[in-house]
């Protein structure tokens, strides 16, 4: 296909858009903290693998006739172990299945080992126009204790080579993390400022369920920052980004005006977006009625099934209207933008207020957590920063 | 019909854990009323909540048919009586029925609180006691000094004490000889109208309410029409029997002799311990000296956790009480637990005995608030009304006093922990009447206000004294005290249920306790949260729950959304179990946990 050139989205502020993610559940290794659906394998049969993406694709247009994909994001696992030549004929049966946007962005996500940094230009070949390098930490023992394959210094080789391909990249990074400390983590992030283009994305450490690190932590082998402390490196963020420009769009991610990753923006707005590959999950709109869609986990089961049915879909679920609703506040509220009532009238029918205790908005507002005037209804800073609280006691 | 003077009545008295059960279990086995296949331990406590505490709560009663070493048989009945305090009138009206009591005491442990209280109790009755030494097989055993103690501090000939082991069965047929030989035989008249004492009754659920009398004069026949001579009911006599401790039918009881009568009685609200029955057709002209209605005196909200159970929790109540009509039970409202109701019970552990009863035979998961007593608040225009909710009090302004019950209360323990002892009641408010030593153990005789004691003093007592000290009590009168109603406030509103009625001078010690409690159990909202316990408009103390700092999931993005919208729908459920208090909402178990604040 030819290339699209990176630009900055140009359509109308808010609008959620029509995405597509692509899951890539293959690793080289699982890390400790990670409980998305990845795998380690030995061996991946690309064509295999190729083929049924694109008949999932086929499946998922099929039944979304019309619409224009204003982006694309390839997700894993690890989606730099893709060959380029799989990511260009998955993005050349988008274009051929659907019309694009022509400010359209695709991501991929890709781990900064000088393997995988070097296919950076084959990815660019393929139509690739953004990279979101999962760094992680800038220092070798953080690093390590992350169980991540890569060193310092190639992450710095990685962000170099992205910088030389790509107009548009990020990174992510992982904060507290046991014995950091406020000092430490600022010259963190300002070394990420002087690498970062126009986009980072900062997220703390948690522990999840089923991981590594959910057994170690149990067992006494680290300790993470207390909530107070988990709160001012919190604060320490949001304050330190904003002051060099680029300030928090959504909770955990930052970037320079206008240059928000147009792709995530959909997730948050709850706008359209179609899921293939293993466990990937999608949000349709058909008729009037939001659907979940949500395929099948295992990368074998996956393969099969499509194979043998031409799509991998376990499950279609309609969200009913009480879900549609609370789902799309939870959402648009971790947005420093909220959520427009154009939004609510579109999606739900409703007005904020006809979703929201009145009592309880009182006291939020009151509180300054949560603001609602004639154009939007959103979290401030404060607000964002307990978003788990403010939607316990938002919604009825 | 067996003739009078074959006939011996008897109770046991003795201290929880000093082998009461296992004796009565020997007794039965050797008189052969049960057999090897059929005994189980503890026979006679039939309720679970019995036998896993040990405790006795019914009156239970076994007859017993002993060959004695003078060639003659003789029919032994054995009262087995509830041994608690909260039981005093049951065991008195236990104790009224039989002539002579086995005083059990543990051969290396000796005379405990509540041995005492009973054994008091029996000599008022005026028992024939036969002392018997349990456990002499255990290498601790003393029984020379433990005979000494019952000498010195019971003032009971222990000379000739049977020395037994219950466990182990020795020596069980010289306590049936000495029941014989040292028992009086009862007396009675066959011929005059029927006077038989109501010694307790329970409810079955094939044959309705069952009544253990002892009859004095007359004859109780099946078919006979009977009067209760206090609570005035007539009834017809169906069945009428006695225990082996399986049910016999006789169809008749004679004087002196003790056994089971059913008359067709739904509930057991309508028999009253300690009641007469006599004949309807021939009356006796008095009845029994001793009757008393049972009078409840501590009360406490018992509320279910789950809101939807509050039909379930009356429904069964209501049956509770067909088994034991001594609690009462009304309902109550509470802002901070929802519906529930006010439960009367006549001691600590009866209560506990409720609560428990409930949540396990009829699965309710319960919340109880802190025990109250009963207070008498007297107003200004002369009259006196019993309190027993602290959100019932009055208006200051309308009171003229307030008198609250206080108990006499014996307390053993070894002199080691005795300064600690002694601490520990004059931090209550205590009044020492006695001190006196048996041996290296000390015997306190104090006053002590109720209230003081249902707020923690028996679980304080085990552990300054590491359990060794043991103790007993009876109410003795009502006294005005400078009481005053101590409130929690949370956001400077009222938690009802948390509300209590105490002495001036405790209401700082407590409610520093609590707030400094509930700070802990609450956690962070996204405003701060005062919590202070206040009398009337006066804050005693303070403490605040800092607003949370920061409360969200680092990532969520299209894959999750499903995964977190159940986990707030999960959170939204949670919020039904919170109560709201202005801006902030507190968990029940918050409440429930401070309620506990005693076990501590």
């Amino acid at each position: 296909m030819t290339q699209t050139k990176a630009v900055a989205p140009t359509a109308p502020a808010s609008a959620p858009g029509f995405a597509i993610y692509v899951h890539w559940p293959f690793c080289l290794s699982k890390c400790p903290y990670c409980d998305f659906n990845s795998h380690v394998r030995d061996r991946v049969e690309q064509d295999r693998w190729r083929a049924a993406l694109l008949t999932e694709l086929d499946h998922y247009a099929a039944q979304t006739p019309g619409r224009t994909v204003t982006s694309i994001f390839f997700g894993g696992g690890t989606p730099s172990l893709m060959e380029p030549a799989t990511v260009g004929a998955v993005i050349d049966r988008i274009g051929q299945r659907w019309s694009l946007d022509p400010a359209i962005e695709i991501s991929l996500e890709a781990n900064p080992t000088s393997v995988e940094a070097h296919k950076f230009q084959g990815f660019r070949g393929a139509g690739v126009n953004r990279v979101s390098l999962g760094i992680q930490a800038l220092d070798d023992a953080a690093l390590k204790f992350l169980g991540r394959q890569h060193s310092a210094g190639e992450a710095l080789g990685a962000i170099e080579l992205a910088a030389r391909h790509f107009d548009r990249y990020s990174f992510d990074l992982i904060y507290a993390r046991p014995g950091q400390t406020l000092k430490s983590w600022q010259a963190e992030l300002d070394q990420a400022l002087g690498l970062a283009a126009d986009h980072l994305s900062v997220y703390q450490l948690t522990i999840e369920q089923g991981t590594q690190f959910a057994t170690l932590h149990a067992r006494g082998d680290f300790i993470l920052p207390d909530d107070e402390l988990a709160g001012e490196l919190y604060e320490l963020t949001q304050a330190h980004l904003s002051a060099a420009g680029m300030p928090s769009y959504e909770i955990s991610n930052h970037a320079r005006p206008g240059q928000a990753s147009r792709h995530n923006l959909t997730y948050w707005r709850y706008g359209d977006y179609v899921g293939v590959g293993p466990g990937a999950h999608g949000r349709l709109t058909q008729d009037g009625r939001k659907w979940a869609t949500r395929q099948a986990k295992a990368p074998e089961t996956w393969l099969a099934r499509v194979e043998a049915d031409g799509h991998g879909t376990q499950e279609t679920e309609r969200v009913d209207p009480a879900a549609r609703a609370e789902e799309m506040v939870m959402m648009g509220l971790r947005l420093a933008e909220g959520i427009p009532r154009r939004r609510f009238r579109d999606e739900l029918g409703l007005e904020p207020e006809d979703l929201i205790d009145p009592v309880a908005l009182g006291h939020l507002t009151e509180g300054g957590f949560v603001t609602l005037d004639a154009d939007r209804l959103a979290a401030t800073d404060a607000g964002r920063q307990r978003l788990n609280a403010v939607l316990a006691a938002l919604l009825k | 019909m067996t003739d009078l003077s074959h006939i011996r009545n008897f109770s046991i008295v003795a201290h929880i854990d000093h082998g009461k059960s296992t004796l009565a279990d020997r007794l039965i086995q050797h008189c052969g009323g049960l057999e090897a296949r059929e005994m189980r331990e503890q026979v006679l406590d039939s309720m679970d909540i019995e036998r896993e505490r040990g405790i006795t709560i019914k009156a239970q009663t076994v007859r017993l048919t002993y060959k004695a070493n003078d060639g003659q048989t003789y029919t032994l009945n054995l009262m087995d009586t509830p041994g608690h305090v909260d039981f005093a009138y049951e065991v008195s009206r236990s104790l009224a029925a039989c002539e002579g009591s086995l005083l059990v005491v543990d051969a290396s442990q000796g005379v405990e609180a509540q041995t005492l209280a009973n054994v008091y109790q029996a000599m008022d009755a005026g028992h024939e006691i036969v002392p018997v030494l349990n456990k002499i097989d255990l290498p601790a055993a003393e029984p020379e000094r433990i005979k000494r103690q019952i000498e010195d501090v019971i003032g009971l000939d222990a000379s000739d004490a049977v020395e037994i082991s219950a466990k182990t069965g020795l020596n069980i047929d010289k306590v049936l000889e000495a029941l014989v030989a040292r028992l009086p035989a009862p007396k009675g008249d066959a011929e005059a109208p029927l006077k038989a004492l109501l010694v307790d009754s329970w409810y079955d659920a094939y044959l309705g309410v069952m009544i253990l009398v002892r009859v004095r004069d007359g004859v109780l026949k099946s078919g006979m029409k009977i009067r209760m001579m206090n609570s005035n009911a007539m009834h017809t006599v169906e069945r009428v029997g006695f225990f082996t401790p399986k049910a016999v039918l006789t169809g008749v009881l004679s004087p002196g002799e003790i056994g089971f009568i059913t008359a067709g009685i739904k509930a057991v609200a309508d028999t009253n311990v300690g009641d007469t029955i006599t004949e309807e057709r021939r009356p006796a002209a008095e009845p029994l000296p001793g009757f008393k209605p049972s009078v409840p005196v501590v009360f406490c909200g018992l509320f279910p956790v789950d809101a939807n159970d509050y039909e379930h929790l009356r429904d069964s109540i209501a049956k509770l009480r067909l088994n034991d009509a001594s609690f009462a039970a009304e309902a109550e409202t509470s802002a901070a637990l929802g519906f529930g109701f006010r439960v009367g019970c006549l001691g600590l552990l009866h209560l506990e005995i409720i609560q428990e009863r409930l949540e396990r035979e009829f699965n309710l998961d319960l919340i109880t608030t802190a025990p109250s007593v009963v207070y008498h608040v007297y107003l200004n225009n002369g009259e006196m009304m019993q309190l027993h909710n602290p959100v019932d009090m009055p208006d200051p302004v309308k009171v003229e006093r307030i008198e609250e019950p206080w108990i006499k209360a014996t307390i053993l323990v070894p002199d080691e922990y005795l300064g600690t002892i002694l601490a520990l009641c004059t931090e209550r408010r205590g009044i020492q009447v006695d001190l006196t030593y048996a041996g290296n153990r000390a015997m306190l005789v104090y006053k002590l206000p109720l209230n003081e004691v249902v707020f923690d003093f028996y679980d304080r007592l085990k552990s300054v004294s590491r359990g060794y000290a043991s103790f007993d009590y009876q109410i003795d009168h009502y006294e005005e005290g400078d009481l005053v109603v101590m409130n929690i406030l949370v956001n400077h509103e009222p938690v009802d249920a948390l509300g209590t009625i105490v002495h001036r001078s405790q209401a700082d010690y407590r409610g520093r306790a609590l707030v400094a409690r509930l700070k802990d159990l609450i956690p962070p909202q996204l405003f701060q949260i005062a919590i202070q316990a206040a009398l009337g408009g006066r804050v005693i103390a303070r403490e605040t729950v800092r607003a949370m700092r920061k409360d969200v999931l680092a990532k969520c993005y299209g894959g999750d959304i499903s995964r977190k919208r159940k986990l707030l729908d999960k959170q939204k459920e949670g919020k039904k179990r919170m109560r709201q208090f202005g801006k902030v909402e507190i968990p029940q178990s918050a409440f429930l946990a401070a309620l506990k604040m005693h076990d501590d």
